[in-house]
């Protein structure tokens, strides 16, 4: 019975208390989930000794005792976190060496995420028809809008730094390894050997080789193959070689999604008269895909995170933008734990978001029986 | 063993790549680009940083500027390829770089083996240690047992093993990627020594909020000269490249400055300074350049003085003397052959 009619019996049946106070509300959730029973109350105790020996000093460091104002490692003098390069860096660690004229480029193409992404991800938006046309043109706004051409400057991809180009490369990879990790899982299950040895080839080599040989492979390697005076710009290279790698996992992460469908299902697509990729795409799929969420979630955040290696070919994201302020003169020593701290936040808001928008859609998705 | 193997295959690697790029003329090519494409470090102090504005500065990056600013006639036409350790030698190798100045040791084998050509000796380093007092010792020969903090795919680490053979010590390495990485290791106690050539040590030293409390071993275990390098097989820009920097360091022993080069270019009574800036004689077009290459290259950065004082000196945070990198007549060793 739900909580309505039970307030309704109530007006009915006077004789009916409401719960006991102390079981409903906050007080009820801290008894029941802090201290209920005497295991959870130590631990809750415990905790709460940790947090407290831990939280006021990191708040002094990092903001009451820090120095917010300077124009080097020298001036920032007490215990304190060193804060000062915020002011003058702060672009570098969000646009690396792009154009600082052409910023506006960068944050347009950001602000059109926004809509783009709340398209694709969330249904019962006015304008969907459009919304999706857009949605799908987006990759190729953005990169005119990020590399120039038809009228605007060109910006080469040696410009691109700090979080900026995390999020290019991130997105470039999360867009294009989804469907690539289908199709490969798909091939993987496919009656055909040719298309099924391919892609179990192709799956198992990539996953069986560290992500950073295959960058060395691409920023050294790929030079020999490739015809004389032709040259295959070093970031493209290094975003599909990220995206193969992550293609490879999700192909897996979604093979298992594919294994958890009982063959009930494939059976009744095919007796409804569906043909392979009907039954695939109207039946199996988002089933499968369904399944896999939290799996194809936990790789896009492995793939996002490995954007740092990026490095290897020179280019400076905002982990490298952090180790660049590192070794400038006038901040050397003083800002290493700062530094790093911002571009960890930056990658826990991106991270969690994701996780948590996953949990999100696995709700709505949801069509359990509970 | 497993060194060796990735030795070979680097390489092979190497080896490979240079058959399909020994054609051309770099100089052309760096021409018909109108920038020069130039190796240097992801970031070390006073070697190679960024500014503010994301502008690179430091004394590796100077030599690059120097070298654009004769080539091409401006300092700003430089193309910077950030190289790690082990993406340098394949770099230069493949042509992805014209010239490499990324404080790089000139070795027997890089010079012979790797088929690269260095161009002299920009910065005389070696490798020293860095330890807590309170270890309790006072050399280096008494490390038996130490972990050592040290950077992979750099002469230190084979330095560092053939220290501790001949010294019949143990030792137990730990390998990190970055210097940055390496000062904090030692910081959090994960090594007892850290290694690094001695200006790196005392760049790190100057950071530390407790510096009294580290010192600097005495000895110095290795020599490492560190220089430019270019690809072997096109000697013409290999001159070009060599004579610039003997310019910077020829420059400061005539007294020719960033401030006064333009004023002797336009004659001395010294025949050598009229030599080198162009008036007298035939030097650039010896190089395939013209007459003023190397007022343009002085005139970019300054001598080699002003250069290391503006980046290393005792003005700078890392406060290096000039010691072994002063001129030979300053009691140091830097000799730069007659422009003659």
């Amino acid at each position: 019975m739900t909580r309505d009619n039970n307030s309704h019996s109530d007006k009915a049946n006077p004789g009916i208390k409401p719960p006991p106070a102390n079981t409903v509300g906050i007080i009820g959730w801290i008894r029941k989930n802090l201290l209920g029973g005497w295991v959870n109350t130590l631990l809750t105790i415990i905790s709460i000794y940790i947090l407290w020996l831990a939280l006021p000093p990191l708040f002094d460091w990092a903001l009451l005792n820090a120095d917010f104002s300077g124009s080097s490692g020298k001036e920032c003098t007490t215990n304190g976190a060193c804060w000062a390069w915020l002011d003058q860096r702060i672009n570098q660690f969000f646009y690396g060496f792009y154009p600082p004229e052409s910023y506006w480029r960068v944050n347009l193409s950001l602000i059109l995420l926004l809509p783009a992404l709340a398209y694709i991800l969330f249904e019962n938006l006015p304008y969907s028809k459009y919304g999706r046309w857009f949605a799908l043109s987006y990759p190729i706004i953005s990169a005119l809008l990020l590399l120039g051409g038809a009228g605007l400057e060109v910006v080469t991809t040696d410009k691109f730094g700090g979080f900026m180009l995390n999020l290019v490369a991130g997105l470039a990879g999360i867009i294009l390894s989804l469907p690539i990790g289908i199709v490969l899982a798909l091939g993987r299950r496919s009656k055909l050997p040719l298309i099924r040895m391919f892609s179990i080839a192709f799956i198992e080599i990539i996953r069986g080789v560290p992500l950073i040989t295959l960058l060395f492979v691409a920023v050294i390697i790929v030079q020999l193959f490739l015809p004389p005076g032709v040259s295959l710009d070093q970031l493209v290279r290094v975003m599909i070689m990220i995206t193969i790698f992550a293609s490879a996992y999700m192909a897996e992460v979604i093979r298992g999604g594919l294994q958890a469908i009982p063959n009930g299902q494939y059976e009744a697509a095919q007796a409804v008269g569906l043909g392979y990729w009907r039954s695939m795409r109207l039946v199996i799929l988002p089933q499968a895909l369904k399944i896999s969420i939290p799996g194809i979630v936990n790789t896009f955040i492995g793939l996002f995170k490995d954007t740092t290696l990026v490095i290897i070919i020179g280019l400076f994201d905002i982990l490298g933008q952090a180790r660049l302020l590192q070794t400038n003169p006038d901040w050397m020593g003083k800002v290493d734990h700062e530094t790093f701290l911002l571009a960890a936040l930056f990658f826990f808001i991106i991270c969690f978001s994701m996780s948590r928008y996953s949990i999100n859609l696995e709700k709505r998705l949801d069509t359990t029986n509970k | 063993m497993r060194l060796n193997l990735i030795r070979f295959a680097a390489m092979a690697i190497i080896t490979l790549l240079s058959f399909g790029t020994a054609h051309a003329s770099t100089l052309n090519d760096v021409k018909a680009a109108g920038h020069l494409k130039c190796g240097i470090n992801t970031g070390l102090p006073g070697f190679a940083f960024t500014d503010d504005k994301g502008n690179w500065k430091g004394f590796d990056v100077a030599f690059c500027r120097a070298l654009a600013a004769a080539v091409l006639g401006n300092a700003d036409k430089v193309k910077y390829v950030n190289l790690t350790g082990k993406t340098r030698f394949p770099a230069l190798a493949s042509g992805e770089i014209d010239v490499l100045s990324r404080n790089t040791t000139w070795t027997f084998s890089r010079d012979v083996d790797l088929g690269f050509t260095f161009l002299g000796v920009s910065y005389y380093d070696g490798q020293g240690f860095i330890g807590r007092k309170s270890l309790g010792i006072k050399s280096a020969k008494e490390l038996d047992g130490a972990s050592v903090c040290i950077q992979t795919g750099t002469t230190t680490e084979l330095n560092l093993a053939d220290f501790f053979r001949s010294n019949k010590m143990k030792y137990e390495p730990v390998p990190i990627e970055t210097n940055a990485e390496a000062r904090a290791g030692y910081l959090a106690e994960r090594c007892d020594v850290y290694t690094t050539d001695a200006s790196g040590l005392a760049a790190t030293k100057s950071t530390f909020k407790d510096a009294e409390n580290h010192m600097v071993f005495p000895e110095i275990i290795s020599k490492e000269p560190l220089g430019p390098v270019v690809r072997q097989g096109d000697d013409q820009w290999a001159d070009i490249a060599r004579w610039t920097l003997n310019a910077l360091i020829v420059a400061e022993e005539l007294g020719v400055t960033q401030a006064n080069v333009n004023e002797k270019a336009k004659g001395t009574k010294n025949p050598e300074i009229n030599r080198m800036l162009g008036k007298e004689g035939s030097m650039g077009k010896m190089l395939g350049l013209d007459a003023t290459w190397a007022v343009r290259a002085i005139a970019a950065g300054g001598n080699y003085a002003e250069i290391f004082e503006k980046y290393l000196g005792t003005k700078t945070p890392l406060g290096l003397s000039r010691g072994l990198n002063a001129l030979y007549k300053d009691g140091g060793i830097l000799y730069a052959p007659p422009i003659r």
